[in-house]
């Protein structure tokens, strides 16, 4: 069986790849990349015409939460990498917190086993401490054996300093990553929206910026005295990226992420007090949406990861205060990237595989042979003319929480191939998924 | 004159016309207490319902006879009597009050928010009764309608805030109103108790009570929660009322007609001294008249729209 995808526009920053190329897929792996590859058309030869469309190499979101085992009511590994291959990712990584939270082996056998019969490839993050309470270690070495490629706490922090240093010691000599999600609980109670002019305006209880920072600040120390790798999760605020650069020029082995909601929206969105609307970290301040996007800019920012967070309905039903934190965001990520930020030339497709894919991979260490000759392509296409608006219906995540509910975004992920098999067709509008 | 939209949520989205056409409305129905019968059949055949979701006597009952008043049919439902206890989501319970054909509803929550979000999902008309640390509109509209009545004006008026700021929808309501109204209103108190945005909303900000109080004409206490000391936002009541307490002392040094307001309910001897709040300068209690009088505007103002396709016995 051979897939040929006729006269798509490539961009390939891992093999330094660009412009319009034909792809000749044999077998699920990519056996030709040239300008005008003939093969008749025939039983044999699936041709696909993809003039005026994008070709990228597939694109991996390191923050996802697939909810399984335990709250399959909000999202479960299948529907998950559903949302992901109609998203445009190939490759996901799942956050520890599930129900048992994945401290332990047989729960991440558990994800991989069912993960397996799922769309995209799924990555194992294990929690740094047992049930994810910041206590105890958890046993990081029999999660390393499992295939984890990662730790985190993440949906909480690692409030204890001592136990943070001994986990970034255990770690680094398993050579795991440590992803965490910053935030002192102190500082940010029972807060629900970024201190500001808004949370004043509307009575919201405030989470101040510093709830971020200063324990981003501790980590990076943390990380410096300790010698580990960290990563730190959905930065959200100005001063927080400064830690970052800082870090950096310092030599400490340190990368960060951002969603795109925080890319997105600020803090003002919260007007209407839209349940929506309400995530963790929250939506900050202009200047810090400001700071972000330069960040991003001047690559300060490694990754840009959804930290998908998908909820029920009645989770995201009524006073904003009950509210559970989270917003849905496999599908809507490259789209709503792409309008806001790619058209506005803030950054561009090569950008955007860096940002979600090549580091990704290289924090994760994951393979990341981009559209390279004989590999297993993981590639997706993309419409820049596709303008879709998102719905509740067409979307295939369980969770529909997101304030971009109702808009209008302009460009589409089409296809998605993972380990060269179609998986997710959307040239017809149908948004077909393909299973075997 | 009708208010704009099918709600009253705050007096952040609310105009200076439509604030003084409630003041004028409810002019009109304070009237109505002098006489014998104190009662107009305006909203006969209107249904009311009080919805209240936080513990309340004052606002309740003010409420309560203001619809009464109006000849409305009224039913009360707060938090302790109903399936409300029983886990019923606050939509399911506003949306069976609606198919009983409720006309307004008053809705009381320490949610902010709440109001707004039964506004959206509602027919009926929703009347704010205070949500969480948002808006307390009717309470700030019977402030302005105290002091309008007392002075007269609001253009230049030097209005003192004092309290905590920080968790007060009476706060709030007051600032959007007042300074609408071309007052000058500054705010006063502990700087753990005063977002941090606060100059934001166009007021002055001091921690120095006596510096805040000089060339006052109006002082607005607010109540202090004693349990805002456990959560450490000050170190103790004793302290709180050294440094922002209106004694009898500092309201001699104020301009002799001064106004001292407060919401209610007062603690005396912490945010105010008995004195004080018994003194000459003192309009609490006519604040909790004028409070029936605003309601009555509001609930005529809101019930009394034409509906469409209503039909007229």
């Amino acid at each position: 069986m051979k897939l040929l995808l006729k006269k798509g526009k490539i961009f390939d920053p891992v093999n330094n790849l660009s412009g319009e190329y034909d792809i000749l897929i044999e077998n699920r792996v990519v056996s030709k990349i040239s300008k005008n590859i003939m093969e008749k058309d025939s039983k044999d030869v699936e041709i696909y015409d993809l003039n005026g469309l994008y070709i990228l190499p597939g694109l991996i979101d390191m923050h996802v939460h697939l909810r399984e085992p335990g709250y399959e009511e909000k999202e479960t590994i299948k529907t998950g990498c559903e949302a992901a291959a109609a998203g445009g990712f190939t490759t996901i990584a799942c956050m520890p917190n599930t129900k048992p939270v994945a401290d332990n082996p047989a729960t991440v056998e558990y994800i991989k086993a069912k993960a397996e019969k799922a769309l995209v490839n799924v990555v194992p993050v294990g929690s740094i401490t047992k049930n994810g309470e910041g206590k105890e270690l958890a046993e990081i070495g029999f999660l390393k054996e499992a295939g984890v490629r990662a730790l985190s706490d993440d949906g909480n922090p690692v409030m204890n300093s001592e136990i943070m240093r001994r986990a970034m010691e255990y770690a680094a000599s398993f050579m795991l990553p440590i992803i965490s999600h910053c935030e002192d609980k102190n500082l940010s109670g029972d807060g629900v929206m970024n201190d500001g002019y808004y949370s004043t305006i509307l009575g919201l209880k405030p989470i101040p910026t510093v709830a971020e920072e200063i324990m981003i600040a501790r980590d990076i120390l943390l990380a410096e005295y300790t010698g580990a790798s960290l990563h730190i999760a959905h930065l959200s605020t100005e001063r927080g990226l400064e830690l970052v650069l800082d870090a950096k020029r310092r030599g400490i082995n340190v990368s960060c992420e951002v969603t795109p909601h925080h890319l997105l929206f600020d803090d003002s969105y919260v007007t209407g007090y839209d349940p929506d609307t309400k995530v963790n970290p929250p939506l900050r301040d202009k200047r810090d949406v400001t700071a972000l996007r330069e960040g991003v800019k001047m690559g300060i920012v490694d990754v840009i990861a959804t930290d998908h967070a998908p909820h029920t309905y009645e989770d995201k039903l009524g006073e904003y205060d009950y509210a559970a934190f989270g917003i849905s965001g496999l599908e809507t990520a490259v789209s709503s990237l792409y309008t806001e930020l790619i058209l506005k030339e803030l950054f561009d497709f090569n950008d955007l595989v860096r940002l979600m894919g090549i580091n990704p991979a290289r924090i994760l260490k994951l393979d990341y042979p981009g559209i390279r000759v004989g590999t297993r392509a993981d590639l997706i296409v993309f419409d820049p003319g596709r303008n879709w608006k998102v719905e509740k219906e067409t979307l295939k995540s369980k969770g529909k929480n997101t304030p971009l509910l109702g808009k209008e975004l302009k460009g589409k992920v089409v296809l998605t191939f993972v380990k060269g098999k179609m998986v997710y067709n959307d040239l017809e509008n149908k948004g077909v998924l393909i299973y075997e | 004159m009708a208010l704009k939209g099918k709600d009253f949520l705050g007096l952040y989205n609310v105009s200076a016309d439509e604030i003084n056409e409630i003041l004028t409305t409810a002019e009109a129905m304070k009237e109505v207490f002098t006489r014998t019968v104190k009662k107009i059949p305006t909203l006969r055949g209107k249904t009311i319902v009080n919805l209240f979701y936080e513990t309340s006597t004052r606002t309740r009952s003010s409420f309560d006879i203001a619809a009464k008043r109006l000849s409305a049919d009224v039913i009360s439902i707060a938090k302790d009597s109903s399936s409300v206890m029983k886990g019923e989501s606050l939509i399911d319970t506003a949306r069976t009050l609606e198919v009983m054909g409720v006309d307004v509803v008053v809705v009381r929550h320490s949610a902010p928010g709440a109001a707004e979000f039964l506004a959206r999902k509602l027919k009926a008309s929703v009347l704010n009764g205070g949500d969480g640390a948002h808006e307390h509109p009717t309470q700030a509209l019977l402030d302005m309608y105290t002091i309008k009545e007392r002075i007269g004006f609001f253009k230049g008026l030097k209005v003192v805030i004092v309290g905590d700021i920080m968790h007060s929808r009476v706060a709030r309501s007051n600032i959007w109103g007042l300074t609408k109204l071309g007052a000058e209103v500054s705010v006063v108190g502990p700087a753990t108790l005063i977002p941090r945005n606060i100059m934001d909303l166009g007021v002055k900000f001091y921690t120095d009570l006596d510096e805040a109080l000089a060339g006052a004409d109006v002082v607005m206490i607010l109540r202090i929660q004693k349990e805002r000391q456990a959560m450490g936002l000050f170190p103790s009541i004793r302290e709180y009322r050294k440094f922002y307490c209106i004694t009898e002392e500092r309201l001699e040094k104020l301009k002799k007609d001064v106004l001292i307001m407060h919401p209610g309910p007062m603690n005396r001897g912490i945010e105010i001294e008995s004195s004080v709040a018994d003194s000459v300068n003192s309009v609490i209690t006519e604040q909790v008249t004028n409070g029936v009088a605003i309601r009555m505007a509001l609930l005529y103002l809101l019930a009394g729209r034409k509906k469409e396709n209503e039909i007229i016995a």
